[in-house]
This record gives C-alpha cells, structure tokens and sequence, in this order.
C-alpha cells in the first residue's frame, strides 16, 4: 500500500529519515529504520572530520526549530563503518555529502558508492556553512557542474538536495536536471535574538528554520518545481503527520524526508505515520499511495 | 526559548564544585538535567541537585564554560532550558546509591526521596561531594588515593559491601569506567542496576546524534538508564564519541 519507487530504488514506505537527524552513527541509523522508517539518509559528510559549532547549536520555538550544527562530522575516510551498520536495517541507505566544488562532491559520491549507500544526496542547500550548501546551491552554473561531474563519477542514483532560500528554486531545479530525483527542501535560513541577553541564541547566529512553520514553503517549491521539471521529487519540510505527507504528495512529492518530527513526537513517528497514512487511504478508496503523487496539481 | 532565573546563593562544596541556587517553577525528577546558557560564552547540560521549589546545580569546573559559571556571584542571571530526559525510577529495592565526584550531584536528590545506603567516592578527601547532606543513613567513603575512608576505587568498595550485604539495586552516577565496572558487577551477581550517563552533548533534545551510545541517546533516551538497555551498551566505558562524531577509544 505504502511502498513506492524513486527511479529504481524501492521503500517500503515513503517516509524517510530526513539528513542531519539521528543520523551520524550508524547505530542511531538503526533504531529509525527499526521504528518504521523507509529509509535514511545519512549526516551530511565531508572530506575532513569537522566539529561543527559551539554551542548553542539549536533554539526550540513554538513552531518550530532553529538549528546551526554547522556541518559536524567524522569525514569521510572514517564513515564506512557507520553505512555498514545502517545497511543492516534492510532499507535503502542515501549517502549525504557536502563539498565545496564539483571534485570534492565527485570524491565524496565515489567514497560513499564504495561504502556501498544505495543512492548519494548532493546537499547544495545547509544555510549556514560558509563555503557550502546553499552557498554552492544558489548558483545555477555551479549546481550544474557538481550534478553532471558526480553524475560521470558514479553509477548509483543522484540526488540533488535544493535551498528553499533562493528567488527562484524552478530555475536551480533545472540546473540540477541532470540528477536523478531533487529533494526539496532543505531548512530555511533565519536568526532569533533574545532579548533578556540582547544577544542572538546561536553561536554561529545564522541557523536553518525547520518544522510546522516551513511547511508552506516546501509545498510549494515541490509544486512550482513538479510542473517544470520531469525528476523524482522528495519532499522535506515541516512534515509531522500523515495528512502533510498526503500534502506533500499530492503536490509532486513521491517520498518524503522527515526530521523535526522525532523532537516533535519522537522517534516512532515513522511507524505512526504510516499506519495514520493507511487509515486515511482505507477511509478515501486509495490502494497504492503512488496513485495519489501530484493530483492537487492545478493545469 | 530560555527562561531567565537569578542566582540566589552559592555554596562552595569541594576546591571543584560550586552548587548554585536558583527559584524556578519546573518540576524536575531526580536524575533530569537542563542546559544552561552562558550568553555569548557557552551552553552546556548540567543535572539538577536540588529539586524542591528551591532548585540547584551543583557544578564541576571542566571547562570554559564552567569555569565562567564559577565566576558568577549571587544575584547574577542563568539562562535554562528543561528539564529535559529520563531520570531515575524508583523501584521498592534494598538500594545502594554509589556517587562519583560530581555524579553525587545527580544522584542526590534521589537519595533524600528513598531508603538505602550510600557510597561517596571521589579522588580525594577533598573532592568528597554532600558527605554531611544525608541523616540517618549509612554513608560509606572511598578515595583513590585513601586520604579518607575506604583506600581504592568505588566498585572494590562496593564489591566489598556485597559480600555482607543483600542489596538488590545500585543507582550510581560518575565517572564512566566506575559505571561500566558497577554495570558488569551488577550482571555477575544478578543485581538491578540503573545508571546516568554523560557523553558530549550538543543539542540535548534527541536530534543532533552527538550523545547517542549504541544508538541511544543520552539526552531523551536517558541520561538514566535501565539495566536492560545498559547491558546492550558495547560501547560504554570503552568507546566515546567525539565533537567531529568519531568513535575513539575512551
């Protein structure tokens, strides 16, 4: 009922652990996918271990998150174990990697194909790193370059991870065309000060903004993008129940990534949800959630 | 968000450990911990020691922001966030508490709330953390170095009082090699065991990954916990994490 395909890639359901949560050690891979996750994507790795910020390294809101890690990692010589333990979950295992030119997103994308991840995500889009993600994902010829010369590096799909904080997502959807499915979108930059401090909270004081609040805007860069470009889409942002996944598949989505959720209702959200999704698809007359991808679109 | 809480007083425990008073609404469980900002200096967890409408940090100098907690006076401001995680539960069990250095700042208020004797341990005499803050109670010291009470490590201490006593549980917190040695003589003898646990924490509300140990995560999994979960921890006690997330020796 649940399971889809992103090209020839199979999940059992469409609810994937989004980058960036839970998801540096394999082990913690582990304990997603055993509370009913369709598959994980990894912490976004680089080419050299790095420690990420100082803390404070994230800000609850009442709607939300606000976080600024800063890329933390074990880089990428020391993350083959990490995959190994993961691929023991039986779920297809995505390889996140952040680089700051196409050659370092080519080495990383090899390493990770070596580690044998079943597909890599290319994330042009962390909002707060200097030098990487969105920094490269807001350049079109840039995103361009790094999606073809990845492409030639490696046999495993390509995923192409986009910033919601650009003017024109469809026009860096379609720079990105060369990848095998887009992944919209990451978290959406932004600040908070406070004001007994007269300080801002985050150490790096730029973080990325996730959770209910973002909805709105993955919806509709997954629509906008959906009309214009003929990829895979997966949908990320704010997703916390059934009915936003639903959401997101009626707006383009084929699968989905989920992150804030596990703070919101901890780590069993997966199993949750799909069980909410099949009660939701039972009550409407849907067989296969497939049926459902795109046809909130309006022609 | 933060709330904004005053400092009320401040006691000088060990050369160490300060414990900080403060007045706060939250109702914590024994074993829970906050994170405290230290506004453009650092944040980090820290348990709570004291937990009536009268709460308190007891706080070890490790490191900058620590040391910058040490500096403040009565009447200046902490920034918290909490409680957060799991504390102890307590089960109706003839209990040994055994506290570590600090980890007797965890572990205190859930001595006052239950019957059981208690051992204090720390490197040296002077370390000893709350020595006077139970009544009637059988409170058993251990050193390192003997300067004091019991001469070697905690669990020989405890090895010892097991021959003549028929405790069923041990609640303990401290250093991880004294944790991991009271897990493993707690599975050879058949005994209950809870544990609170520290690793590097960065974002104390279960996403981040940075605390987790075998795929459990210290902040909302734990800090404390059971002897069933405890016993699945290969890597306690023998491999860490670091800020970058790399597994490495402890």
């Amino acid at each position: 009922m649940l399971s889809v395909a992103i090209n020839d890639l199979r999940f059992r359901n469409p609810l994937l652990l989004a980058s960036g949560i839970l998801d540096e050690s394999g082990e913690s891979m582990l304990q997603v996918i055993k509370h009913g996750a369709g598959g994980v994507v990894t912490k976004s790795i680089g080419m050299e271990p790095r420690e990420g910020y100082e803390n404070p390294v994230i800000y609850e809101l009442s709607y939300g998150l606000l976080n600024a890690i800063g890329l933390a990692n074990p880089g990428i010589e020391n993350y083959g174990e990490e995959i190994k333990i993961a691929k023991r979950g039986g779920v297809p295992v995505i390889g996140s990697v952040f680089g700051k030119d196409a050659e370092e997103f080519a080495y990383l994308a090899r390493k990770m194909e070596e580690y044998s991840v079943d597909a890599v995500e290319l994330n042009l889009s962390c909002p707060h790193a200097r030098g990487y993600g969105m920094e490269i994902g807001v350049d079109a010829a840039l995103v361009e370059e790094i999606v073809k010369e990845v492409k030639r590096k490696v046999n495993i799909p390509v995923w192409a991870k986009l910033t919601p904080n650009t003017h024109n997502i469809v026009e860096i959807a379609k720079a990105a065309s060369d990848s095998d499915a887009l992944v919209l979108i990451n978290t959406v930059r932004a600040m908070a000060i406070d004001i007994e401090a007269k300080l801002p909270v985050l150490s790096n004081i730029f973080g990325g903004l996730s959770g209910p609040c973002i909805k709105p805007i993955g919806i509709r860069a997954v629509y906008e993008v959906y009309r214009e470009v003929e990829k895979p889409i997966v949908g990320v942002g704010g997703i916390i129940d059934a009915r936003d996944v639903i959401e997101y598949i009626m707006a383009g989505a084929s699968a989905v990534e989920i992150g804030t959720a596990i703070y919101l209702r901890g780590i069993h959200v997966f199993s949750e949800i799909a069980s909410e999704m099949e009660d939701w698809m039972k009550k409407h007359g849907y067989e296969k959630i497939e049926e459902l991808v795109g046809i909130a679109q309006v022609r | 968000m933060y709330r904004v809480v005053e400092i009320e007083e401040i006691i000088k425990e060990t050369p160490t450990i300060k414990t900080f008073f403060f007045r706060d609404e939250t109702q914590p469980s024994p074993g829970q911990f906050y994170m405290i900002w230290l506004p453009g200096v650092d944040e980090f967890p820290m348990s709570i020691s004291y937990i009536g409408e009268r709460k308190a940090f007891s706080v070890k100098l490790v490191g900058e922001g620590t040391r910058k907690m040490h500096s403040l006076s009565e009447g200046d401001r902490l920034w918290i966030r909490g409680p957060y995680g799991r504390g102890f539960v307590e089960k109706n069990k003839k209990a040994l508490f055994v506290g570590g250095g600090s980890g007797m700042a965890t572990l205190a208020p859930l001595i006052e709330r239950m019957r059981g004797d208690v051992v204090i341990a720390a490197r040296t005499k002077e370390e000893l953390l709350f020595k006077r803050r139970f009544k009637n109670r059988r409170v058993y010291i251990a050193t390192d170095d003997g300067s004091e009470g019991f001469r070697g490590f905690a669990h020989e201490l405890v090895e010892r009082l097991l021959e003549e006593n028929e405790y069923e549980i041990i609640y303990t917190c401290g250093p991880e090699l004294m944790m991991r040695k009271l897990i493993d003589i707690a599975i050879e003898r058949g005994l209950d065991i809870q544990a609170s646990l520290e690793r590097l924490m960065k974002c104390g509300i279960g996403i981040c990954d940075s605390c987790s140990i075998n795929g459990y995560r210290v902040c909302v999994d734990g800090p404390v916990f059971e002897k069933d979960i405890l016993i699945e921890m290969s890597d306690l006690g023998r491999y860490t994490r670091d800020r970058a997330g790399r597994r490495v020796p402890l």
